[in-house]
């Protein structure tokens, strides 16, 4: 190699050895491969060599554009490296140990007890209702078989309007409306009746942690051909098996509701100690849980469809008192304080 | 109403049957049985019969007397007593050295300087009634050492029954219907209730006694004179006092029993007083005075017993102080009747006073039950005073009789009602013990209601089932599904709307559901100066902070935002609820459901906290709608309200409710710095919309154009609408980018998205457009900024 390129490699090589920055990579870059650079600048200096000459010396110019092209290209790619490690290395430790923001919304808590339970009957086929919370006598009481001087009509138990409508007292309110709704789906078309109706109720009490005058129950009805007692006990141990998420025990012992026959008050095997007796169930095993039994005739007939023919269950469940039970709500009246500090416990429970 | 296992088993022989297991057939099969179970007599042991040999004082008590006493084991014994009815040959119970009582063992122990070897016991300490005031005095002729539990039914299985669970059945309200039930339950025979023949007395002369009014159904009257005893034998105070009564006296004690055993009320008259026994009612109030003192304001609806003129008792409810029997009495009227069951609940209602008798007379009791029960009471009185005589022959009206009962029906519509099989055998003998008369011919039964059962409680098939599978046992059913035709069941609109207009303001906006009542909180409105708007009321509310039903839930949000103000400086509460907006046709409430949010913030404007609202709503139309909001100013009507920037949401047409900002002086009220704002709409307006579904757009592979046109302008609606009448479908969207003021005043800059499917865009083309919309707005007097 001649004395030129040879002085020329190791001046490039040592410049570019000691830079520390793209912009000044470029400079170089500029000053020896540019299209006036050093190195181009050999070439020029060839005019006065033999063609032997030339042939050997622009061969070596070449070989040393090359390896400036490669050194200048490695250079890059090392101060890029650098650049990333750099950055990593700034990158400080973030510390994940604190508390999570969970700002977010809540559900109260009736909707997420009331939306699982719809969800379990919307499995078995059943329609979910809505209904007024005002509702007429005929509709909370005589539709229902409840005769005019029955106590649960005491002025003492029911909120009166003063045009002579209430507050219902009970989802099984809703029922009549119900049944003439698709009493001719059922009559024409032989589509069982099967819906549950979730609603407010309204008692004309004194409150205290285990009484509220404004609570949710959720009636549910199911009326076809041929349902039997034995239908209704296990649709009751199946839904509630669903309700609890787990294998429920159920009794039945006799209840009187006036529209229902015959009416039963519905026990299951306790939920802490599945039924072998513990305090929360005074040692009994057994949790008075819900009413229900097969639908009265007169109760049929109100709503249109004949009881000799149709045979039909109900029951209901107390919302409020499953929220209490799944929660452990111990004050009732937390539920309707619009508190945020119960409230905003409540995100989701799918 | 608490009932003895002793008493029960007068009635049927249940001897060899595990009693506990019984009453939890009992109660799965008949009526609620309590969860606690009194064993009486169990904590008592080793009490005895002894005589009192000698009575000294003790030298340094005036209460105390040292006593030697034969307790039957050949001995005396040394007692120390402070009982005052000490008295030498008195015969008493007597608690022996090593007997138990309750948690106490006696043992010798010395007492006052003496050493005392037993105790005698008053009836308190052996549970048999609540008499503490001296010793028991027993005055049977039995042989000292005899075990007290030998001589009195001292050990028994009391339990409870809830009241609530009988309301049904007027037959339980005694003992002897009880033990109906277990007879059933058990298979053993009920035995008939041991009684006197009335007609025996038939030559003697009536009482003179008239019914003048229809709700009294059936009075039965005897006079019986010569009693001479005044105190019950203790057997029959027991049961009283383990059933919960006192014993008062013989007479009263008895009545008491024959309630207690049959269900069936009675009183006792001097007859004395009620020589001419006429049952109505006055067309007058008056007060009168019954057997506890009391002065009661009877009305003219209340039916009263009267002698001639003059009332001596409520009917069915208490008798009179002046009819008492008292202590000159020698000859007494027994009253045995029954009542219509709802005017005597009423008569309760409005003396708001319930006895024994009137719970049971509520119940619609059974008329042929009232000569049994004197037949029962004559009985019973005989057999402990035999000096008794009847002078009177039974003077019975019977006016009212419920018509007789028979029911049809054939195995298939049991077997169809129950789901089981559940053979003709099993169907006759239940019904036969539970005293109903059945024939059986092939597989259709015919049934006679027996008429204890027939007051109101068994009319038809299907009481029928519940009485074949009560004694069945719902435990012994075999259970199985429904089986039923497959329909597709469609989920409601309003309730999937709902659904998720929760889930859009849960879980985008973070907002709180809560729930408030649906009256106006009269106090907390005051509070915070909030105007109760008249609205329908209750006539009842037993609290007048409750009266008047709420026509907006925004007042009672409120409310709960004022009680959270200390929780978060920022939150938003949301209520989908019910609301009364006055009357519509028929006198019927006009009832409807309503979505209602309000923000409460600290660290924002009340601008940006209004337009975030805003903003809220628009998600949800547009979410579950597909559709966009439009809003209209409108005028403060309520007191809550701000009367600038109030205005109505409106959505494809429709007027669903109003947006607002908090009126400062309520604002401050709640909290003196934050912002407030409101809305409510109509949910069931809001779901009855239509979807407008999403209107899907092949995208264009074109470029777009963005422009940015800034006006002098307070208000963007101006410019929106200017963008509308250009109409034009090369602009896909429109945007407010920035706000501000300066000098000229403010400014709104307004970013238009231009996009062609087919080809690019010019400029030329596009400026156009937007030529149009400053020359409209020009023309407007709205200019744009240079």
């Amino acid at each position: 190699m001649s004395e030129k390129t040879t002085i020329m490699k190791q001046e490039f090589l040592s410049k570019l050895n000691s830079i520390e920055n793209m912009t000044d990579l470029d400079a170089l870059r500029v000053e020896y491969l540019g299209k006036n650079g050093l190195i181009t600048g050999l070439l020029k200096q060839m005019k006065d060599l033999s063609v032997e000459e030339k042939k050997t010396f622009g061969q070596e110019v070449n070989i040393l554009k090359t390896e400036a092209t490669d050194a200048i290209t490695a250079k890059i790619e090392e101060m890029k490296a650098k650049e990333i490690e750099a950055e990593i290395n700034s990158m400080p430790d973030i510390d994940i140990s604190t508390p999570a923001n969970l700002a977010r919304g809540s559900y109260h808590p009736i909707t997420l007890v009331q939306r699982e339970c719809e969800q379990i009957f919307k499995s078995m086929g059943f329609h979910i209702e809505d209904y007024s919370e005002i509702v007429t006598d005929y509709e909370c009481f005589e539709a229902l078989n409840i005769p005019k001087h029955h106590p649960a009509r005491d002025m003492q138990d029911t909120y009166y309007l003063e045009n002579g409508q209430l507050l219902k007292s009970h989802t099984s309110a809703a029922q009549n409306a119900i049944y003439k709704k698709y009493k001719d789906a059922l009559i024409n078309d032989g589509v069982p009746i099967k819906a549950i109706f979730p609603g407010r109720c309204f008692r004309n009490e004194a409150t205290d942690a285990n009484h509220e005058n404004t609570f949710f129950q959720m009636e549910g009805v199911m009326v076809d051909k041929d349902i039997s007692i034995s239908n209704l006990i296990f649709f009751m141990k199946t839904m509630l098996s669903e309700v609890f998420k787990k294998d429920i025990k159920v009794r039945l012992r006799p209840g009187f509701f006036p529209f229902v026959e015959p009416g039963f008050e519905l026990d299951i095997s306790c939920l802490i100690c599945g039924g072998k007796g513990c305090p929360s169930c005074k040692h009994s095993g057994w949790l008075e849980l819900c009413p229900c039994g097969m639908i009265h005739p007169e109760v049929l007939k109100a709503g249109g469809i004949d009881p000799e023919e149709y045979t039909g269950f109900a029951f209901g469940l107390g919302l409020t008192r499953l929220v209490m039970m799944r929660y452990g709500v111990k004050d009732i009246r937390d539920l309707n304080s619009g508190s945020l500090k119960v409230l905003t416990q409540f995100t989701d429970d799918k | 109403m608490l009932l003895s296992m002793n008493w029960i088993s007068d009635f049927v022989d249940l001897s060899g049957l595990d009693k506990l297991k019984l009453i939890n057939q009992f109660s799965l099969s008949t009526a609620e049985v309590e969860n606690e179970i009194f064993f009486k007599g169990s904590d008592i042991e080793g009490i005895v019969v002894a005589e009192i040999k000698s009575v000294e004082d003790h030298p340094e008590s005036k209460k105390l007397h040292l006593l030697k006493v034969d307790a039957g084991d050949g001995q005396l014994t040394d007692v120390v007593c402070g009982a005052p009815n000490v008295r030498v040959g008195m015969k008493t119970a007597f608690a022996k050295v090593g007997a138990k009582i309750g948690e106490i063992t006696i043992a010798p122990r010395p007492l006052a300087g003496y050493s005392s070897h037993g105790m005698c016991c008053s009836e308190r300490e052996l549970g048999i009634s609540d008499n503490h005031e001296g010793i028991m005095e027993i005055t049977e002729d039995v042989p000292c050492g005899t075990s007290i539990k030998d001589l009195y039914p001292i050990d028994d299985i009391v339990f409870e029954v809830d009241n609530k669970s009988l309301t049904n059945r007027p037959d339980l309200w005694g003992h002897y219907g009880i033990a109906r039930e277990f007879a059933a339950l058990a298979n053993r025979p009920l035995k008939p209730l041991d009684t006197v023949d009335l007609s025996a007395y038939d030559n003697l002369p009536k009482i003179d006694m008239k019914i003048e009014d229809p709700l009294c159904q059936r009075y039965s009257c005897l006079q019986v004179e010569n009693i001479t005893k005044t105190v019950s034998p203790v057997n029959m105070r027991i049961r009283l006092f383990y059933c919960g009564m006192r014993g008062i006296n013989l007479l009263a004690d008895l009545t008491n029993y024959l309630m207690l055993e049959m269900g069936q009320p009675m009183h006792a008259f001097d007859s004395r007083k009620v020589e001419k026994l006429r049952i109505k009612r006055f067309d007058r109030s008056f007060t009168f005075k019954t057997l506890d003192g009391i002065d009661r304001n009877i009305d003219e609806n209340t039916l009263m017993i009267c002698n001639s003129d003059t009332p001596v008792a409520i009917a069915g409810i208490m008798g009179g102080l002046d009819s008492e029997i008292v202590e000159d009495t020698t000859t007494l009227t027994l009253e045995s009747a029954t009542f219509d069951a709802v005017s005597i609940r009423k008569s309760t209602v409005r003396l708001a006073h319930r006895t024994d008798a009137s719970m049971r007379y509520e119940k619609c009791l059974d008329p042929e039950m009232t000569v049994p029960a004197i037949a029962r009471f004559v009985k019973l009185l005989t057999d402990i005073d035999s000096g008794v005589k009847v002078v009177s022959s039974l003077t019975d009206e019977y006016a009212f009789r419920y018509d007789k009962i028979k029911i049809d029906f054939d195995k298939n519509f049991v077997d169809r009602y129950a789901g089981i099989d559940i053979p003709n055998d099993t169907i006759l003998n239940t019904l036969k013990a539970l005293g109903f008369g059945v024939t059986l011919d092939g597989n259709k039964f015919s049934v006679d209601v027996p008429s204890w059962r027939a007051t109101k409680d068994v009319t038809m098939k299907a009481d029928i089932i519940e009485e074949i599978t009560r004694i069945y046992g719902y435990d012994n059913f075999d259970i199985h599904t429904a089986v039923a035709p497959l329909y597709p069941i469609r989920a409601a609109q309003e309730k999937t709307d709902e659904d998720r207009i929760k889930d859009i303001l849960v879980k985008r906006f973070s907002l709180h559901e809560a729930h408030s009542y649906i009256w106006a909180y009269f106090d907390e409105y005051r509070t915070l100066g909030i105007e109760i708007e008249d609205n329908i009321k209750l006539v009842n509310a037993t609290n007048p902070n409750i009266e008047t039903i709420r026509n907006s839930i925004i007042p009672t949000q409120l409310c709960q935002v004022k009680y959270n103000t200390g929780f978060s400086t920022d939150f938003g509460l949301f209520e989908i609820g019910r609301t009364v907006n006055g009357m519509k046709d028929g006198n019927l409430c006009d009832e409807h459901k309503k979505l209602a949010i309000t923000l409460f913030s600290k660290t924002k404007s009340v601008e940006e906290l209004y337009l975030e609202l805003r903003d809220m709503l628009a998600v949800v139309a547009d979410d579950i709608k597909h559709q966009a909001l439009s809003f209209a100013p409108c005028d403060a009507c309520h007191s809550y309200e701000h009367p600038k920037n109030l205005n109505a949401i409106l959505c494809d047409g429709k007027e669903l409710g109003k947006i607002g900002i908090v009126h400062p002086t309520i604002s401050k009220k709640i909290d003196k710095k934050a912002s407030i704002v409101f809305a409510e709409i109509d949910a069931r307006d809001f779901s009855e919309i239509k979807n407008a579904s999403i209107h899907y757009q092949e995208p264009s592979k074109y470029p777009e154009m963005e422009i940015d046109v800034s006006f002098v302008s307070e208000k963007f609606a101006p410019i929106g609408d200017a963008i509308r009448a250009a109409n034009c479908d090369l602009i896909k969207s429109v945007a407010v980018v920035d706000t501000y003021t300066d000098e000229n005043g403010k400014s709104i800059t307004v970013r238009m998205i231009f996009s062609h499917p087919e080809r690019t865009l010019t400029k030329e083309e596009v400026m156009e457009i937007v030529d149009s919309i400053i020359a409209n707005l020009e023309s407007q007097g709205i200019l744009m900024k240079k």
